[in-house]
């Protein structure tokens, strides 16, 4: 997915994530909540594209909504700061969802040439969870950024 | 005859009910009138008047204020938390005086013989006049919205007494969140036909990504340039149903409003106001994290705060609800800075306003064609009906009560809104009574077979809802209430864990994750929910129980707080 920042347009949306049925709905109705990944196999996923790099907080901006209005496409962005230049840019954005029942959500290549190193896209969450967007600097940095997002069952707010 | 507006004396009736011991001397020999009420040492350029959450409320009413509304996290302990004599405490407001009676919930009972009914638009319009004469030029007149919907008139004209109502107190601009209960088409509709702005910056289309309303309005008023931006409640497709405004997203998006914040200081604002239905901590929050923003005029969470909040350099102003209150804001800015101000929350007793006559027939002739079905009595009670408290009001234990017997359900459930007036003890119920609990446009109450693990589930993400330390993820409204059902609730759990010991009423027999439960509630958020209206179905149970009384509900087990 080379140049994705660049080539992805909002219009072409992109739906990937962990399948699994949703449990969004009222008071009235509900589904059988899927079964959630081991913490373990998320730990897994991200040390097998990162390696025993230490990772190191900052770098990130993730876009995201605090509680999900519907869980099935929830849009999100992930922003990391870099020149993107030819020295010193990011190669790769990878975004993980602890509790969908495959945590592993994208993974996106860059090179100097996408310009910024920004995604955006929509993913599927199957319940309350934290999501995880880690980026690999040219330099082999890695940097991570962490929100909790809610999908809720129960609405009764007013 | 001398009649209560003439004259209202807390003196010495009062006295007799709570007993001098509790009525200091100076609160018992307090007399009120207009004069006190909009007694105001004028400040500064401008005056910012502020009401929200009126909930269709175009008459006075009763409206008891919490007794329990617990903070969490950062607001733990902080106004708005802060109920009873804590309260009267912290804004020196003496037990039995006319504030403590407008303001908290204690001796309600017995101060709403005295002091009488508030609010009312007729009453409002009175007080604005009288504002806006002594102020020509320099006042601007604002609402933080959930002015459409909640009652009778409101719910038949699908929001357009509302609007007409608004339009005619010179209303110059409102933000949104109940008014997207009357769906997409009939939102757009009704802004056609307002005079003024309808602002609501965090609204984007689900599709584009674009902004659908107007997010800044400038006004000019005692030589300033004041920019004003809506905020709309941001959890509404979550809180109420999302396929009535399917192409409508919302959220808090503070990084788009600190935008839309630098826009306007750069387009040369030397005041900067947001009208928002985020709700009081999430405004707190907010206030710290979008920089440059004078006054945020809160909504949503229907707090009477007497003073304004200060949270760095934002002054934060919480107006009440149900048309109780006026809010009367001087500020002085020299330099695009506030350097001075003066607030009052002002009560409305309805009984010390004069009504204001243009008002008063506008409101007459809107409840005309209904005010047969307004006045229905369908019952009496003998008990003080009240909805405001985080886990339970009297009246949504009769509702629950209601949906038990008339649906044949083992537990009832019925949501957390914070609206809805109080009914004192003695008094009629009448059809506008029960609209003014439950006038909303999904009022289908559904009868469902549920595992008792699922219904723990629900309890614990609209636990969540209330009790998440950050109030970014706190979705508002009360705790769901419950009928049949008895739970233990610790509030300082992490989400999933706060209840415990969940067990029905009526065997004293523990809740069981695998067994199915017959649970029966309303206002559910999906589509094409079957049931009767809740209604109808409150009214037709108070007409067989014909006398309402209601014991203590002791079924919740509050730790942490």
């Amino acid at each position: 997915m080379t140049d994705l920042a660049r080539d992805m347009d909002r219009r072409t949306l992109i739906k990937v994530g962990g399948a699994g049925a949703l449990a969004l709905a009222g008071l009235a109705a509900l589904g059988a909540r899927p079964a959630r990944a081991a913490a373990a196999d998320s730990e897994a996923a991200v040390k097998k594209l990162v390696g025993n790099a230490p990772i190191k907080d900052g770098k990130i901006t993730l876009k995201l909504p605090q509680i999900a209005e519907n869980g099935n496409t929830v849009p999100f962005s992930v922003v990391v700061d870099s020149p993107m230049t030819e020295k010193d840019y990011v190669k790769a954005i990878h975004v993980f969802a602890d509790g969908n029942p495959s945590p592993g959500v994208a993974s996106f290549t860059l090179t100097p040439r996408s310009g910024k190193a920004e995604i955006s896209m929509r993913m599927r969450l199957a319940q309350t969870q934290d999501i995880r967007a880690i980026a690999v600097m040219s330099d082999g940095q890695v940097f991570m950024a962490k929100q909790e997002i809610k999908v809720t069952i129960g609405g009764c707010g007013g | 005859m001398i009649s209560r507006r003439d004259f209202l004396q807390a003196a010495a009736a009062a006295a007799a009910l709570v007993g001098p011991a509790l009525l200091p001397a100076k609160a018992a020999a307090q007399k009120l009138s207009l004069g006190d009420l909009t007694r105001f040492e004028p400040l500064g350029q401008v005056t910012l008047l502020h009401f929200t959450d009126i909930h269709a409320q175009l008459m006075p009413l009763y409206f008891r204020e919490p007794s329990i509304n617990i903070g969490v996290g950062e607001s733990q302990g902080l106004v708005p938390h802060l109920t009873g004599g804590l309260f009267l405490k912290r804004f020196g407001l003496k037990y039995g005086s006319p504030e403590a009676y407008a303001f908290s919930s204690e001796g309600f009972a017995q101060l709403a013989r005295q002091y009488g009914k508030m609010g009312g638009l007729d009453r409002m319009a009175t007080l604005i006049k009288a504002i806006r004469a002594e102020r020509p030029g320099r006042t601007l007149l604002i609402d933080c919205g959930d002015t459409w919907q909640g009652s009778y008139t409101s719910l038949k004209t699908q929001g357009a007494d509302m609007v007409r109502a608004m339009n005619a107190l010179g209303v110059e601009a409102m933000t949104a969140h109940w008014e997207f209960t009357y769906g997409a088409p009939r939102v757009k509709e009704l802004i056609g036909q307002l005079k003024f702005p309808f602002l609501c910056g965090n609204v984007k289309d689900t599709q584009w990504e674009e902004e659908v309303f107007d997010h800044t309005a400038v006004f000019e008023r005692g030589g300033l340039k004041i920019a004003l931006i809506g905020q709309a409640f941001p959890y509404t497709p979550i809180a109420n149903p999302r396929w009535m405004i399917p192409e409508w997203s919302f959220g808090i998006r503070d990084d788009v409003l600190q935008k839309r914040v630098d826009k306007a200081r750069a387009d040369g604002a030397d005041l900067i106001v947001v009208a928002s239905h985020n709700g009081f901590d999430v405004d707190r929050k907010m206030a710290r994290r979008v920089k440059g923003i004078d006054v945020i005029l809160t909504g949503h969470t229907h707090d009477a705060v007497p003073e304004a909040i200060k949270e760095e350099n934002t002054l934060l102003i919480a107006s009440g609800s149900h048309g109780k209150f006026l809010s009367r804001l001087d500020l002085k800015v020299e330099g695009k800075r506030v350097v001075d101000f003066r607030y009052r929350l002002i009560p409305i007793f309805a009984d010390a306003v004069p009504p204001d006559p243009e008002m008063a027939k506008l409101v007459a002739e809107i409840r005309a064609p209904h005010q047969a079905a307004l006045d229905k009595v369908v019952g009496k009670t003998e008990t003080l009906l009240y909805r405001r408290g985080n886990f339970a009001g009297t009246f949504d234990d009769l509702i629950c009560q209601a949906i038990l017997a008339e649906r044949d359900a083992e537990i009832a459930l019925s949501p957390g809104f914070r609206w809805g007036g109080s009914a004192l003890a003695g008094a009629n119920i009448t059809m506008e009574d029960i609209y003014n609990q439950t006038a909303i446009t999904y009022p289908a109450v559904y009868r469902n077979d549920m595992t008792g693990a699922q219904l723990k589930e629900i309890l614990e993400d609209v636990a969540d809802n209330l009790f998440h330390p950050d109030p970014y993820y706190q979705q508002g409204g009360d705790m769901v209430r419950s009928g049949g059902l008895a739970y233990t609730i610790d509030i300082t759990k992490p989400a999933g864990q706060r209840l415990s010991d969940l067990r029905l009423i009526k065997s004293g027999r523990a809740i069981e994750a695998d067994k199915r439960y017959v649970v029966a509630g309303w206002a559910s958020v999906n589509q094409a929910v079957e049931g009767p209206p809740i209604y109808d179905l409150v009214a037709r149970h108070v007409e067989r129980q014909k006398t309402v009384r209601l014991e203590e509900n002791r079924s919740v087990t509050i730790v942490g707080a």
